[in-house]
C-alpha cells in the first residue's frame, strides 16, 4: 500500500514537471510572439525600397537604412578578413599541434572566458589601442578590429570543437599512409571538419551583427548622413540607426526603429538558419 | 635474410613496459599473425613496425626493427618514405568522407601525383587485387561512406595497397565484420600474400590458423612462442601456448 502511494506520488510529480515546463516554455514563446506582432504591425509599413535606399532624415518619412546597411556590411568584411584566418588557424594550432600540457589547458580556460566576457569590455579595449594608440579614430578599421577580438574567441572554439569531431581513426588513416601532419590537417581533416566550422563562423558572424555597445564605445556615429568611402572613414551601423531612432520622441521614428529591427532580425534569422541546416547536414555526414 | 625483423625490441608506455625484448622475424611474401589475450601487446609491436608508436607521447622504445635489413629508427630514416613502403588497415574500417576514387587515390595526391591517366590506373589495380573492383566500378564517385562495412574494409585495404608499399599491417581487420565479409578478407589475404609481406593481428584463432603460414604467441607482453602455424595449432611447444589455443585461458 505504502508502496503503490509512493508510486502515486511520483506520478503526479513527474505530471507537474511536465506541466510546468510546458508552462515556462510557453511564457517564453508568447514574450517572444507579443514583440514579434509589436514590432512587424508597427515596421512593416515602413519597409518598402525606398527604406533601404534613402539616407538618414530629420524626417522620419524620408529616412532610411542606406549607410547603416553599407556601415554594417564594410564593417563586417573587415570583421571577417581579420577574425577569421587567425582564428581559424589559432583553433588548428591548439587542436591539432599544440602540447596538451598544463599550459595548454590554461589557455583553452582562457579563451573560453574571454567568449563570456561582456562585450562593452571589447569596446573599451579598441577605444584604447586601437582609436588612440594606433590613431585609427572612430573609423571602420577601428571598430572591425574591436569585432574582431570581440568574436575571435568564438572562431576559436567553434573550430576546436569541428576537429575534435573528426574521429582519430581517419588521423591514423592517413598518417599511416606516410601523409605529414599538414597534408593530414589539411586534406583529411579540415574538409571533414569544415561543416563545423562554417557552422561556427556563421554564429559569429550573427553574434558580430548585432553587437552595439563596443561600437559605440569606439565611437561609431550616430547619425550619418553620408556614405563611408574607405576603411578609415567614420561610420554607422544598424543597430546604432535603430538606437538613434528610439531616443527620437516623434512616433513615426519608433514606426522606422521597428521597421529597421525587422532587417536586421531577419539578417540573424537567416544566418542562423543557414547555419543549423549545415551543422545538421555535416553531422548527418560525419556520423556515418 | 627477413623481410621485417625485430631485434630484442623493448617498449615502455611511460612506466608500463608493454613489450619485454621481442625478436622476430617475417619472411617475405608470407602471412604472419599475432595472436594473444586483449592487452598483450600484439597491437602496439604491429604499430612498431610503420612507426604509428612514434605519435603517442611518452612512448619509449629500445632495440631495433629491420625492414629489408635498414634500421628504420635511424636517424636518417624518412619516417614518412617509411610508412609509405608498409601499408597499415586498421581493425575499425576508416575510409576518408570523400568518394571511393579519392580514398584510393590519397596516397598518390600526397606524393604529388598529378597525371590523370596514372591516378586512373592506380585506383582501377588497387581496387581489382583489393577484389573491390566489380562492385564499386559504376559508383567510383559516389562516397566511401555508403559502401556496406566489409566493403570499406576491402576498400581500405585497396587504399592501402594503392601506393604499392611491400608490406602490409592489418590490425584485427575482420573483427568488426559478419562471417561472409570475413571470408572475403581472409581470401584476399591470401591472394595478396603473392605480392606482399602480410602481417596480421588477430583475435579469431580459426583465423590464424587458416590465413597465416607462421604464428606469434603474445602473453603479458612476451613474445611465448612463434612457430609455424601448423605446429603451434597442433603441437605447441609452451604450455602457455596450449592453453591459450585450446581456450583455457585468455
Amino acid at each position: 500500500m505504502n508502496k503503490r502511494n509512493r508510486k502515486n506520488t511520483a506520478k503526479i510529480k513527474d505530471q507537474l514537471f511536465k506541466y510546468f515546463a510546458i508552462l515556462c516554455t510557453g511564457f517564453g514563446l508568447l514574450a517572444l510572439g507579443v514583440l514579434l506582432v509589436d514590432i512587424i504591425s508597427r515596421g512593416m509599413g515602413r519597409i518598402n525600397w525606398s527604406f533601404f535606399s534613402n539616407l538618414p532624415s530629420r524626417h522620419f518619412s524620408e529616412s532610411g537604412i542606406y549607410t547603416a546597411l553599407i556601415g554594417t556590411a564594410s564593417l563586417l568584411f573587415f570583421t571577417i578578413l581579420v577574425a577569421l584566418p587567425i582564428g581559424i588557424s589559432s583553433g588548428i594550432y591548439l587542436q591539432e599541434y599544440g602540447a596538451r600540457n598544463r599550459f595548454a589547458r590554461f589557455v583553452e580556460i582562457n579563451i573560453a572566458n574571454l567568449a563570456g566576457v561582456p562585450s562593452v569590455i571589447y569596446g573599451i579595449l579598441g577605444l584604447q589601442f586601437f582609436v588612440r594608440i594606433a590613431g585609427l579614430g572612430s573609423s571602420i578599421l577601428a571598430g572591425a578590429l574591436t569585432l574582431a577580438l570581440l568574436i575571435m574567441p568564438i572562431v576559436i572554439v567553434a573550430t576546436r570543437e569541428a576537429l575534435k569531431a573528426v574521429p582519430n581513426s581517419l588521423r591514423d588513416a592517413s598518417l599511416g599512409m606516410g601523409a605529414t601532419k599538414w597534408q593530414t590537417t589539411s586534406r583529411v581533416v579540415l574538409p571533414a571538419a569544415w561543416g563545423g566550422i562554417l557552422t561556427g563562423i556563421i554564429l559569429s558572424i550573427s553574434r558580430a551583427i548585432g553587437e552595439t555597445a563596443p561600437l559605440i564605445v569606439v565611437g561609431a556615429l550616430v547619425y550619418v548622413p553620408f556614405v563611408p568611402e574607405g576603411p578609415l572613414d567614420q561610420y554607422t551601423t544598424l543597430p546604432i540607426q535603430i538606437f538613434n531612432w528610439t531616443s527620437r520622441p516623434q512616433q513615426g521614428f519608433m514606426n522606422n526603429a521597428a521597421a529597421g529591427i525587422i532587417v536586421l532580425l531577419a539578417f540573424t534569422f537567416l544566418l542562423n538558419g543557414i547555419a543549423i541546416f549545415l551543422r545538421n547536414r555535416w553531422y548527418n555526414k560525419i556520423k556515418l | 635474410m627477413f623481410k621485417l625483423e625485430s631485434q630484442d625490441l623493448h617498449l615502455y608506455y611511460g612506466p608500463k613496459h608493454a613489450l619485454k625484448g621481442i625478436s622476430m622475424g617475417v619472411d617475405a611474401n608470407s602471412v604472419a599473425a599475432f595472436i594473444g589475450p586483449s592487452g598483450c601487446g600484439k597491437s602496439t609491436f604491429l604499430r612498431c613496425f610503420n612507426r604509428m608508436n612514434d605519435l603517442i607521447p611518452n612512448v619509449k622504445m629500445e632495440g631495433r626493427v629491420l625492414l629489408d635489413d635498414n634500421d628504420i629508427y635511424d636517424s636518417d630514416t624518412d619516417v614518412y618514405e617509411h610508412r609509405k613502403r608498409i601499408g597499415m588497415v586498421f581493425q575499425k574500417a576508416n575510409p576518408f568522407p570523400k568518394s571511393i576514387y579519392e580514398n584510393v587515390a590519397y596516397g598518390l595526391r600526397i606524393v604529388g601525383e598529378k597525371s590523370r591517366s596514372i591516378i586512373d590506373e592506380a585506383v582501377e589495380t588497387a581496387l581489382t587485387q583489393a577484389a573491390l573492383w566489380d562492385e564499386v566500378k559504376d559508383s567510383l564517385k559516389k562516397s566511401a561512406l555508403a559502401l556496406s562495412g566489409g566493403q570499406q574494409q576491402r576498400l581500405c585495404i585497396a587504399r592501402a595497397i594503392a601506393v604499392k608499399p611491400s608490406v602490409l599491417l592489418m590490425d584485427e581487420p575482420a573483427s568488426s565484420l559478419d562471417p561472409l565479409s570475413t571470408t572475403k578478407i581472409e581470401d584476399l589475404i591470401y591472394t595478396l600474400k603473392k605480392d606482399y609481406t602480410i602481417v596480421i593481428v588477430t583475435h579469431n584463432m580459426q583465423q590464424a590458423a587458416r590465413v597465416s603460414d607462421k604464428t606469434a604467441f603474445f602473453y603479458l607482453g612476451e613474445l611465448i612462442e612463434y612457430d609455424n602455424t601448423d605446429k603451434i595449432f597442433t603441437n605447441p611447444s609452451k604450455e602457455a601456448t596450449q592453453n591459450y589455443i585450446s581456450g583455457r585461458f585468455g
